[in-house]
């Protein structure tokens, strides 16, 4: 196994077993993403009767802006744990092992993906057994979901994690996190059938990368007859934007070494 | 004999024209323990990040282990070993656990790995709290580990940046005789930065003074003290001193460097002893009343004042206040 590879493997470990000790997190971060399902899915379930809506069923719209929103949320946030990192000096004690800096990013990323899987399939369950979805794209659906929440989740994260390496300020994490999030949802078809919203707001979204995995797994999750040409341009449009976020990540960690 | 540590002319400058390092020059002999004295914000920590190839000086060249650190920073990393200034212990994992995963940084596996991990946890007296979570453990166990994880790989060069700041004096003195004892056992070279003179003065063979990004003096503890000829004439005023107290010790028949900082007067005499008759009656002649005394043999303070101009303390505690019950520490020697 190549030796990127194998680092990257054993910093997703520690990472793995990090969160493992604290479940409550788990529990914690899946709060947010139950209350927009359940409680706003049930307050705008009506939503649907608006003419021109493209859906019969709010929560089967739902769900899978719900599974995206959720993944680049908890991304977001993924730069935090490299500052706690930076600032015990744990970050350079691994800085100065021959690691690879890729298997530094790469560790908590793969975390953060593991972690993106078990919200989904839990979202995925509420919205069946609870808010009244009917999923009538399947298990392929859930995975094409599943699987552009991560692509989302990771690019996010590498992004945050660049941040945190260039600024090295939890303030300056939180602000720009806190401050970009509700944005970008609301910047998308998350809650709203965007051909029955302003249009600039459909433009805007169209370059929003949330919006992208938002269609993805909406036109696979809740078509019996998904579109596949829809759903792989959008995955493939998320999965250039990781390459990029990495690309841009590891070139943080070069700078972060000029300013040390 | 090839030299551990080979620094030329190391230039490192930060943002907003900060010159951390003004041409840094030192080397290491293979073996031993070198310590690179300074106080704090003289520049030791910088030369330490583009030694162990976290930072990249902006001119100059540096070799570690026969390797150039720009050069070739993946074979330096191989072969050195780094312990900072925090305990960069990761509190979430059992002691074990740490060591487990930065051996395997280094490509150790299986057998060779537990061997090396347990080997190292009783080595440092760790084997009872082995699987607790290390962030219940006391600072003096963090720091342990801390110096067991710079040592998993074998390394040639073990880089110590101000392994027992912080630490408690029994602490302290317990991690001084951890240090000798690596050396001497290990055979590896210590590179160990700090600010305490005492600190120098116990476990160094060799060192060298940093002063403002500069190496200032070099050489063992005790050529750097034989250098100073005569003992030290420490006065306390009773008051501030001024320019005339200064001249009139000056014209004293054989009292030389004399230096005032506040109400504190230093000078140095060969017969030091004897001199002190004289030197109270020029003071008295000036009308400057004396509070105290001393004379004392040459020290590393003494040394840090005949090459910077001021006292090690006075330096230290210019850095900040986070520094200043250490540096009263340092200087009380």
């Amino acid at each position: 196994m190549p030796m990127v590879l194998q680092h990257s493997f054993f910093m997703a470990q520690r990472w793995m077993r990090a969160l493992l000790r604290q479940p409550a997190w788990i529990v914690v971060t899946l709060v947010q993403p139950v209350m927009w399902l359940l409680l706003f899915g049930a307050l705008f379930k009506s939503i649907v009767q608006l003419p021109g809506f493209g859906a019969d069923n709010y929560a089967d719209f739902l769900t899978p802006g719900i599974v995206a929103m959720t993944a680049l949320f908890s991304a977001g946030w993924a730069g935090m744990g490299m500052l706690q990192d930076y600032e015990r000096g744990i970050l350079d004690r691994f800085l100065v092992t021959p690691s690879t800096r890729i298997a530094l990013l790469a560790g908590p990323l793969v975390q953060q993906s593991l972690v993106t899987i078990v919200q989904s399939l839990i979202i995925i369950g509420l919205g069946l057994a609870v808010a009244g979805a009917s999923f009538p794209g399947g298990v392929p659906g859930a995975v094409v979901t599943i699987v552009a929440a991560i692509l989302l989740g990771m690019a996010i994260g590498a992004l945050s994690n660049a941040l945190a390496l260039v600024v090295r300020k939890e303030e300056t994490v939180i602000a720009t996190v806190t401050s970009l999030s509700l944005p970008l949802s609301f910047l998308s078809g998350t809650f709203m059938d965007l051909n029955l919203a302003p249009a600039w707001i459909a433009d805007v979204a169209k370059f929003n990368p949330l919006q992208w995995a938002v269609v993805a797994g909406r036109e696979a999750l809740t078509s019996a007859d998904p579109d596949w040409g829809v759903v792989f341009s959008r995955l493939g449009l998320l999965a250039l934007l990781l390459v990029a976020c990495f690309t841009v990540a590891t070139r943080a960690f070069r700078a972060y070494q000029r300013a040390a | 004999m090839n030299a551990a540590i080979e620094a030329e002319g190391l230039i490192k400058t930060y943002p907003g024209d900060v010159r951390a390092l003004d041409g840094v020059s030192f080397r290491v002999p293979a073996g031993g323990i070198f310590g690179l004295l300074g106080p704090n914000g003289a520049g030791k920590s910088t030369t330490v990040k583009i030694l162990t190839t976290l930072a990249r000086a902006d001119a100059g060249t540096a070799r570690v282990a026969g390797i150039d650190v720009a050069r070739d920073p993946v074979a330096v990393r191989r072969a050195i070993g780094v312990v900072g200034q925090k305990n960069a212990v990761d509190g979430e994992a059992t002691g074990r656990e740490n060591l487990v995963l930065q051996g395997r940084l280094y490509g150790l596996t299986g057998a060779a790995l537990r061997t090396r991990v347990d080997d190292l946890l009783a080595r440092f007296s760790l084997a009872d709290a082995a699987d607790r979570f290390v962030k219940g453990w006391s600072g003096g166990m963090q720091r342990r580990l801390d110096v067991a994880l710079g040592l998993v790989a074998r390394p040639q060069v073990l880089f110590l940046d101000e392994p027992t700041t912080g630490l408690d004096p029994e602490v302290r003195v317990a991690m001084w005789e951890e240090i000798s004892t690596l050396a001497r056992e290990e055979g590896l070279t210590i590179l160990l930065t700090t600010h305490y003179l005492e600190e120098a003065d116990q476990l160094a063979s060799q060192l060298a003074i940093v002063d403002r990004g500069k190496i200032v003096a070099e050489g063992s503890p005790e050529q750097l003290k034989a250098e100073l000829q005569g003992d030290r004439i420490s006065i306390e005023l009773d008051g501030d001193g001024h320019g005339a107290v200064h001249d009139a010790l000056a014209r004293v028949d054989g009292v030389r460097e004399v230096a005032l900082e506040g109400r504190l007067l230093r000078a140095r005499a060969d017969q030091g002893a004897r001199a002190v008759p004289a030197v109270l009656a020029a003071l008295e002649s000036e009308g400057v009343p004396v509070a105290a005394v001393s004379v004392a043999r040459a020290s590393l303070d003494d040394v840090y004042l005949r090459h910077t101009g001021r006292t090690f303390e006075s330096a230290d505690e210019g850095s900040g206040p986070s520094s200043e019950a250490e540096a009263a520490t340092a200087g009380s020697r």
